[in-house]
This record gives C-alpha cells, structure tokens and sequence, in this order.
C-alpha cells in the first residue's frame, strides 16, 4: 500500500515539477563526441552508398568512406587529447552517458589505429586468385547465397563483393569507441550490442570454407547473446541495488555515501546481495568479451571459423575496447567492492594465464594457436587489471596498444600462406615456410617473439608493464603465475619458429602470395610499432601515463 | 662529452651483423670478409677499452649513462670493471677466429634456392651475438643486462638449429631432427632461467625502485636500502637460477652437451667460451653486489652443486664416445670449478674463476676448432671412426694435444694458473671441497689423453689414411690461440693486475675476508 502511494506520488509530484514546457533540450556536447559521431556518420553514408552507388565503384567508395572517416576520427582524437581533455579538462559528456578522459581517448585512439590496419586487410583484393576475371577478397561474394548452391555460383561469376563489410566495420568501431567511455550502464549495453551484432556477421562472411565460417558466427552469436542477457540481467539488479544507472552514483551508493533511498526502490537499495550478484554478472559479461577462462569457450572456434582479416580485427579490437570498459567497470564503479572482487579476478587470471598457455601446447592450427595465445594475454592484461593503481590502468592501456598491433599484424602474415584450398592454417603446412619464403617467416617470426615477450619488442615492455604493475599493487604470485605461463607460452611459440626454419619445406606446401600495398602496409606497421615499442617505449608509456586517470 | 668507446665495442658488431646480413646472396665470400673486418676492427676496439681501463682507478670506468625508459626507472648505463674488461678482451679476441674457423660452415650445400641465403645469416648471427654478449658485459643497469641477457638467446638459437655438421653417422634429416631437439632445449632451459629472473627483476625494482646497478649496491652497503632476509633470498635465488642455467651448473645442465654436439664446432666455441661466460660473469657482478647476504647463505649449496658439476662431468666426459660431448661436458666440470672459485669468496678464488673464465675460453677454443678441422675430414664425430692421426696430419695432432693439455690444466699452460688459483683459494676455506675437487684434474687427464690416445695414436685407419694437414686459414686460426695459452701461462700478470682490483671490490661487498694463516702463539 504505502509503496503503491509511494510511486504515485513520486509521478504526480514528478509531472507538477516539471511541466511539459520546461523539459530542457539534452545538452550534446558535439565537440567532445566528434570521434564517435564521425564513425557512426560514415557507417550511415557506408549504407546509403551501398544502396546507390553502382557496384563497380561501390568498392572504392566504400573505401574511400571508411579511411576517411577513421582518419578524422583518430585526428579529432588527437585533437581532443592535445586540447587537454584527456588530463585537465576530462569530464561528463552528453547528459552523464559518456566519459572523455584520458583512458576513453587512448584506448579510443588505439582502436581507430587498429581498425584502420583492419580496414587494409578487410580490402585486400590480391591474395585470392581471380574469380572469372574479377578480383576478389576474403569475403562471400553475396552472404544470402546458401554454400555450394547455383546462386552462389552465379554470385561468384558475377564478380559480386560484399562490399557491406566497410560499414559494418565501421558500425563495430563506432560501438568500440562508446564500450570504453561508457559512464552509464544503459549506455554500455548499447554499445556492447552495437559492436557486437556487426561482428557476429562478420564472422559468418568468409569466402573460403563457409559452413565453417557460418558456425563460428552461430557459435559467436548464441554464446554472444547469452553474455549480453547476464550483463543486462546484472545491470538490472545493480539499478535495483543503486537506483542509478550512472557510474558515479552506483560508486557512491557502493561506498555509502549516498543516503537518499529513491522510494520506489526502497526494498532493494542496499541490498548486498544484489550488489555482488549483479556485479558479478556484469564482469562476466564483460570477461566473456575479453576471452578470459572460464569464458572463453567460445574464442578459438570463433577465430578459427571467421575471416581472417576480421579475426585479427576481432582479436585486436575488441580486446582494446572490453578491457577498457572493464577497467572503467571496475576502478570507477566498483572501486569500492575491490576486496570482493579482488580475489575473484585474482583466481580468473590465474586461470586464463595457465590455461591459454597451456592449451594451446596441443594446437594444430595456426589460428587456433593464435587464440589460446590470445586468451593467455588476456590473462597477462588481468594481472595489469588487478593491481588497481594508476601504474595499473596506464600499464593495461600500454599492453593493449602494444598487443593489439602485434595481433592484426600476425593475422595478416596468416591470409599470405596459401595453397589451393585458401589459407593454409594447419601448422604441418607452414614446415619450412622460412626455407621458401625468408622475409614473410622473418616477419612472422618477430610477431611469435613478441607475443612470447622476448626483449625489445613490444611484448616485452607491455608483459614487463603489467608484472611491475601488478608487484607493486601486492600481488607477486601473480607474476609468478605469469612468467611461468609465459614460459610454457614461449615453447608452442618457439614450435612455430623451429616448424618454420628447421623443418624441410614439403613439396606440395603452401605458397606465400604477394599482397597488394594494403596488407604490406598492415603488417609494416605491426613491425614497426612492435620495434618501436620495444626499443623505445618511453614516450608510449608516458603517453598512458598521462591517461590513466579516470574521470568519474 | 667523451667518445661513447663502451657503446662503439657492441655498436660495431652490431652494425657488422645487419651489413653482413645485406651482402646480396651471390657474393657469399664479399659476405665473409665483411664479418671478419667487422669482428677484427672490434678487437681493435676491445683493445682500446683494454688500455684506456685503469685497473687501480675507480671501480667502473668508462661510464656512460643516458635516460632510456624512465617509467619503468631503466637507463642505458654502462660501466666496466676489470673482470668486465677481461672478457670483453676475451669475447673480442675469440670472435675473429671463430669466424675464420666456420669459413665453409655454412656454405650451401646445393647452388639452388637465390632467397635463401644461410652464408650471410650465420656469420650476421655470429656478429649478432657478439654484439649482445659484450653489452650484458659492460650494463650496470640491471634491466639493460636482462634485455640483452634474454636477447641473445635469439640469434644463438638460430645458430644452433640452422647450421650443423656437414657429415652426420645417421643422415641429414636425422641431423636436422637433433639439431633442432637441441635447439629447442638450449632455448627452453635459458628461456626458463631467464623469465624466472625477469620475476626477480620486478621484484628488485618494487624493493629499490630503480634498476642502477651502483645505486642499489651503494644503498645496500651504506644501509639505506633494507631488504627482509627473505625477500633478498628469493631474489638471489632467481637470479641465480638464470645465471646457473646459462652457466651451466649441475643439474640444469643437460642443455649444453646436446647444442655443443649438434652445432659446428665454432659455434659450440661461441657457446661455451663466450655466451657461457656471462652466466659466470653476471653471478659475481649481480648476486654477489646485490645480493651479499643471501649469496652467503646460499653458498655451501652451491659449492656442493659445483663440485658435483666438477666430478659428474669430467665422469661423463670419461665415458662418451663422441668428440663434442666429451667437449662438452668438460666444459661443464670446468664451469664447477669457476663457480666454486666464485662462492668459495677468497680473493684468490674469485680470481682464480675470472682468470679461469679468460683460460677457458681460449683452450676450449683451442681443442674444439682442432676437433672441427678434425671431424670435417673424416665426417665423424665418433672417436672410435679415428686413429693414428698424428703420423698422416702431424701438426693437426700436435695442436690437438696442446690444447688437450690446456684442458687438463698442464702446468706451464694458461689454465693451470688459474686451476691452481681456484683450487688454493678453496681450499684456504672449505678443505674438505678443496680436496675433493682436485679429483676433478685427475678424471681430466684422464679424457683428455684417452681421447688423444684413441684419436691420434697407434695404427693408422685406412679411412684417416688421406687425412690432410692443417691448411693455411686453420693455421692462422689455431696458432695465436696455442701462442696465448702459452704466454698467459707462463705469465698471468697482464690479465690478473686487470682482474685483481675488481674482485677486492667485489670481496668487499660480501664483506668476506680472506682467512688468515694461524699461526701458534710463542709460548
């Protein structure tokens, strides 16, 4: 009764305050969202333009679309970042919905910098031998088409392209963008589901082996979507623990500092139990996306089975954007549960560590490998992630710059290895690659290197970011964790290596194909900020020094 | 500001790798002579370094220190002491041979494949490692020595598994399939030593909060810097492993009789003259620095492990039939007896174990380039395929039998002095491990002249009957070797007035004494 009268109230008094005529127009700051609005404008133009413009050219426009809009995106960035809004003038956009501060505009940076890499491998039209005279790249020729059927068959001598995937990759940038800024909980839903749906299609899109491709996208879907009902689910029960869903106000109920009990809400609030209960399903969410263990079942069919291309998109992307939002998620709204969370994390690195590295010991398959391999970084990352100090977030933000680079480019080097099948993925293929194809093993190489962490390359300074980060927050057995998976790591890295330049090539191996200037230039700058960020780290790391304060 | 001479001697050879590594794939000799030139002008180098250094003047000399990645509270710093300087010496002076000795290494079997080019690659990977290994010398920064520490296992595992033996008992792909086993392990073990001691680095750097090699030993000694008993043991003791690792000490040790056999024989010199060193090298400029208290506490272990080392390998070195391995695992009782020398913490000892590095160094190369001429002509690493030797190729077993005699520390030769030295110093401590480890020269003369016996001496086998003699180039690399083992042992004062100084700093830092002789009170 009384809460019946409560919610009454609260709506008749709710209308006489505030009188339709005098409900204020939101306040956007257009400025501080420009990366964003600028990407999810050039998705809209990417679909008007495959509505209209001629299929000849729709390729080239589609191009020409997306590196323009990713490019002016990442200059209003750097803008934003030069103009302070990183450090100084970080603050609350669009009504409470968005935080610009210094981790949302770096890792906004670094997502715009791999999904350009991205966009080049996404447009390599060289590596498929030509389909009746027209050149061709990693996608279906027309996805509606059932595998093997006539239509298929009329698509592919059409020389049709599924040229959707420039705005669909622009679509999951703009939701990559919002995930890590994210400062209200409805927000981020939005953008979790924004990123992913463009995703699981992606996933389905490939050329090559499409039955296995269109699993992957089942797989990463179903799995997906029940990732996205438990965060939403969480979300809901910390709305009914809290009565807000903005960061800040949820931190404040957590810490107690916030005393007014909306009385709609008044059985609920505080209630403990809906506060763990709902961060717990909120972080698995987001773990799910970050390929942790016990979350990760989904990680290897799913980059085995997706295009390559948009598996290292996938792999590098939107690891940078789910850590991010974990990261907010946890320093900003959860601060104040970290000795209830703590040990839970704790346990779930250790995990991933272990279990990646081990895992993929057995691995036949090069992208495979390259998962498991993801999810024991992951695991690295969450050791950064836990130490909860600013040398934490500023560590995790460089590992993810680092390792997001290393990713796309050895997943690019993987679509160069073919034979008449496609990609030549199974590892007994790759034997002696390093005899018959030296630069492109070289290349391959260093990547291997880097992700196994040896000194002066990137792998290296970001793994020894996190463990001196994670030391100093109190946690060695952590590092020790660490350093002995990043030894197991190092053996099936180092099998890849001995498998390239020991081995005697066989003779029916895969050939190397030779890329257009786009996938050379993919994998160019993957070496070049490898080395850069292994020589010279220094600025990197001043630079997600300056960022790791979040605005709250 | 001064010439940077310290980053020059590693800058040198570095760029020497990558022009080696340019030289187009016809001009495989041009490839060659650009390697030797690069390693010779860093000899000359080595020796600028060698007189430029004085050896009663500060403690690390020739310093240079610039910012490097100040987040993580790492410098590029450099800085040598005597012990430093000896190896460098050491290192530059071996390098010049041993790529005159693996002249035809690598040379392609078949004139097929233009893009591959393994010529240029081995001798860029040589100069690669040279490079490493003179940086991890001279860093007083401890995470600079890590990086080139970790660094260097790169390049030597290529070395190990991409170029072996041209003849093979059991065939080529049998070949490769060790050579790549003992590759993989080379790098597995050190890989592991090194990542456990990337644990310890981080954990130095949350107790000290910078890496500066002078910094922390200074807040150590003067007591501004307290570590807990237990946190500086597990310190030292990650450090330790990698450094027993690269060592080698027993038990972690099985790594190296199979990269020593499975790699031609100037890479197996690389690897137990030159990359070892820096295993042995680091333990007396890190552990004992950084972690005084816990090196003593942990050293009747360790003297234990070393002598294990000493007697277990010149035992499997009695019993092996294959000519590297038993190298090899010589080389592993020699390592027991330099880190015995080392953990033994007289001054004697200590240089005893530095000159015994320096020694080493120059007689394993000595008697593994022989062995290499010896089993590039017969195609054979099996002692038992080899006989009478010595009336067909006399000077090949002539040499053989110096640096035989080296090896089992002849008096007169180079490692004697410093056997004598170790041993002394030992014993002046610890008699009983004293005694026991001069055994360890008994079992040497033991494989030493077994192997010459079997391989040179008695009836000549037909398939050794149309061996030739040392030719030109093995000569010119075998005689200086034979010449400095001579002269050092005859008169070690130019390597031990460099090394003494440094080692009396290092005795201080363990604040260890040498023991006095007691003498009876007059009654």
């Amino acid at each position: 009764m009384s809460a019946t009268a409560a919610v009454h109230s609260l709506w008749t008094t709710a209308a006489a305050a505030d009188p339709i005529s005098r409900i204020d127009a939101p306040k956007i700051e257009y400025g501080q969202l420009a990366p964003t609005l600028i990407v999810v404008g050039a998705a809209v133009l990417g679909v008007l333009v495959e509505a209209f413009v001629p299929r000849r050219t729709r390729y080239y426009a589609q191009m020409f679309v997306a590196v323009v809009a990713l490019a002016a995106a990442f200059a209003a960035v750097v803008a934003l970042a030069a103009d302070g809004y990183g450090t100084t003038k970080a603050g609350i956009v669009a009504m409470g919905a968005i935080a610009v501060d210094g981790p949302a505009l770096f890792l906004q940076g670094t997502i715009l910098l791999t999904a350009m890499v991205g966009l080049f491998t996404f447009a390599e039209r060289r590596l498929d031998p030509e389909a009746h005279g027209n050149r061709v790249d990693s996608f279906a020729a027309q996805a509606a088409s059932v595998p093997g059927s006539d239509s298929e068959k009329k698509a592919v001598k059409a020389g049709f392209t599924t040229t959707e995937v420039f705005p669909l990759l622009l679509f999951a940038v703009s939701g990559m963008l919002v995930f890590p800024a994210a400062n209200d909980l409805l927000t981020l839903f939005v953008a979790l589901e924004v990123l992913s749906l463009p995703l699981y299609l992606l996933c389905a899109l490939a050329r090559r082996k499409r039955l296995m491709s269109q699993e992957a996208a089942v797989k990463y879907f179903l799995l997906g979507a029940f990732a996205s009902a438990f965060t939403l689910f969480g979300i809901a029960l910390l709305y009914g623990y809290s009565g807000s869903m903005s960061y800040a106000t949820i931190a404040q109920v957590v810490d107690g500092t916030v005393q007014d009990v909306s009385p709609a809400l008044a059985d609920t609030m505080g209630n403990d139990a809906l506060l763990l209960v709902g961060a717990a399903l909120l972080v698995m969410g987001l773990l799910f996306k970050v390929g942790a263990v016990p979350f990760h079942m989904w990680t290897p069919d799913v980059y085995q089975g997706a295009p390559t291309p948009v598996t290292g998109f996938m792999a590098a992307a939107t690891k940078v954007a789910a850590f991010g939002a974990l990261l907010r998620i946890l320093y900003v709204v959860l601060p104040g549960l970290r000795w209830d969370w703590r040990p839970v994390m704790w346990a779930v690195a250790i995990v991933t560590m272990l279990a990646g590295a081990i895992v993929a010991i057995t691995q036949t398959d090069i992208k495979r490998l390259l998962a498991y391999s993801s999810i024991a970084h992951a695991g690295f990352i969450l050791a950064g992630v836990i130490a909860t100090t600013p040398s934490g977030i500023s560590s995790v933000l460089f590992y993810l710059a680092a390792y997001s680079f290393v990713t796309i480019g050895a997943f690019a080097v993987v679509t160069l290895v073919r034979d008449a099948g496609g990609e030549a993925t199974h590892l007994s293929k790759w034997a002696g690659l390093g005899r018959r194809s030296p630069l492109v093993a070289a290349v391959f190489a260093v990547f291997l290197l880097a992700f196994a962490g040896i000194p002066l390359t990137s792998g290296f300074a970001g793994k020894f970011a996190v463990f001196k980060a994670a030391a100093e927050g109190g946690a060695a057995p952590l590092v020790v964790v660490g350093v002995i998976s990043s030894a197991i790591a190092a053996f099936f890295y180092i099998r890849v290596i001995v498998l390239m330049f020991f081995s005697e090539p066989r003779p029916e191996g895969p050939t190397v194909a030779v890329p257009s200037p786009l996938t050379m230039t993919a994998i160019g700058v993957g070496v070049a900020v490898t080395v850069v960020l292994g020589v010279a780290p220094q600025y990197f790391l001043e630079l997600a020094g300056d960022a790791g304060v979040f605005v709250r | 500001m001064s010439f940077p001479l310290l980053t020059a001697t590693a800058a040198l050879p570095a760029i020497g790798a990558i022009a080696t590594a340019a030289v187009p794939a016809a001009k495989r000799t041009a490839a060659k002579w650009l390697a030797l030139l690069f390693s010779l002008a860093t000899l000359v180098l080595a020796i600028v370094v060698l007189v430029r250094f004085d050896p009663d003047g500060d403690r690390y000399q020739l310093t240079e220190s610039h910012a490097w990645i100040a987040d993580f509270g790492v410098r590029y710093e450099l800085g040598v002491d005597g012990i430093a300087v000896a190896l460098i010496a050491l290192t530059a002076l071996l390098i010049p041979f041993i790529v005159l000795a693996g002249w035809h290494d690598a040379d392609p079997l078949e004139t097929g494949s233009k893009r591959w080019r393994p010529t240029q690659g081995f001798f860029a990977l040589i100069l690669a490692v040279e490079a490493m290994v003179i940086l991890s010398f001279e860093a007083t920064d401890v995470f600079l020595f890590y990086i080139f520490f970790e660094a260097m296992l790169i390049p030597m595992y290529f070395l190990i598994g991409g170029f072996g033996d041209r003849a093979h008992e059991h065939g080529e792909e049998t070949a490769a399939r060790q050579r790549s086993y003992a590759a993989v392990k080379f790098l597995l073990y050190n890989l592991a030593g090194g990542l456990i001691m990337l644990a310890a680095v981080i954990g130095l750097y949350v107790v000290a909060g910078n890496f500066s090699l002078t910094e922390i030993a200074e807040a150590r000694a003067n007591g501004s810097l307290d570590m807990a008993t237990g946190t500086e043991r597990w310190l030292f003791l990650g450090f330790f492993f990698a450094f027993a690792v690269k060592a080698p000490l027993w038990p972690l040790h099985t790594w190296l009789p199979n990269a020593m056999q499975e790699s031609t024989a100037p890479v197996a010199v690389l690897i137990t003259a030159v990359v070892d060193k820096v295993g042995t090298f680091a333990m007396l400029r890190f552990c004992l620095q950084l972690f005084p208290e816990a090196s003593k506490w942990a050293t009747p272990v360790i003297l234990v492990l070393a002598l294990i080392s000493i007697i277990y390998g010149a035992l499997l070195a009695v019993g092996q039939r294959d000519i590297k391995r038993l190298i090899a695992y010589a080389s592993i009782s020699h390592f027991g007896f330099i880190i015995m020398g080392i953990f033994a913490m007289t001054s004697q000892g200590q240089s005893g174990a530095t000159l015994y590095m320096v020694n080493h160094g120059i007689s394993t190369a000595a008697l593994m380039l022989v062995a290499g001429f010896l089993i590039s002509r017969r195609g054979s690493r099996l002692i038992a395929d080899y006989g009478g030797v010595q009336k067909v190729a006399p000077v090949l077993a002539g040499t053989f039998l110096i640096g035989g005699l080296a090896t089992l520390s002849l008096p007169g030769l180079a490692p004697f002095v410093s056997e004598f030295l170790v041993l002394v110093g030992t014993f002046t401590r610890y008699p009983v491990i004293g005694i026991i480890a001069t055994f360890g020269i008994v079992l040497a003369a033991l494989y030493t002249l077994v192997l010459y016996q079997r391989t040179m001496t008695g009836p000549v086998k037909p398939e050794v009957a149309e061996m030739p003699d040392l030719r030109v180039r093995e000569i010119a690399v075998v005689a200086p070797l034979v010449v400095l083992l001579i002269f050092l042992g005859v008169y070690p004062k130019p390597v031990t007035d460099v090394v003494n100084p440094a080692v009396e700093h290092t005795m201080s830092d363990v604040q260890k004494k040498d023991p006095q002789p007691e003498v009876e009170a007059a009654k």
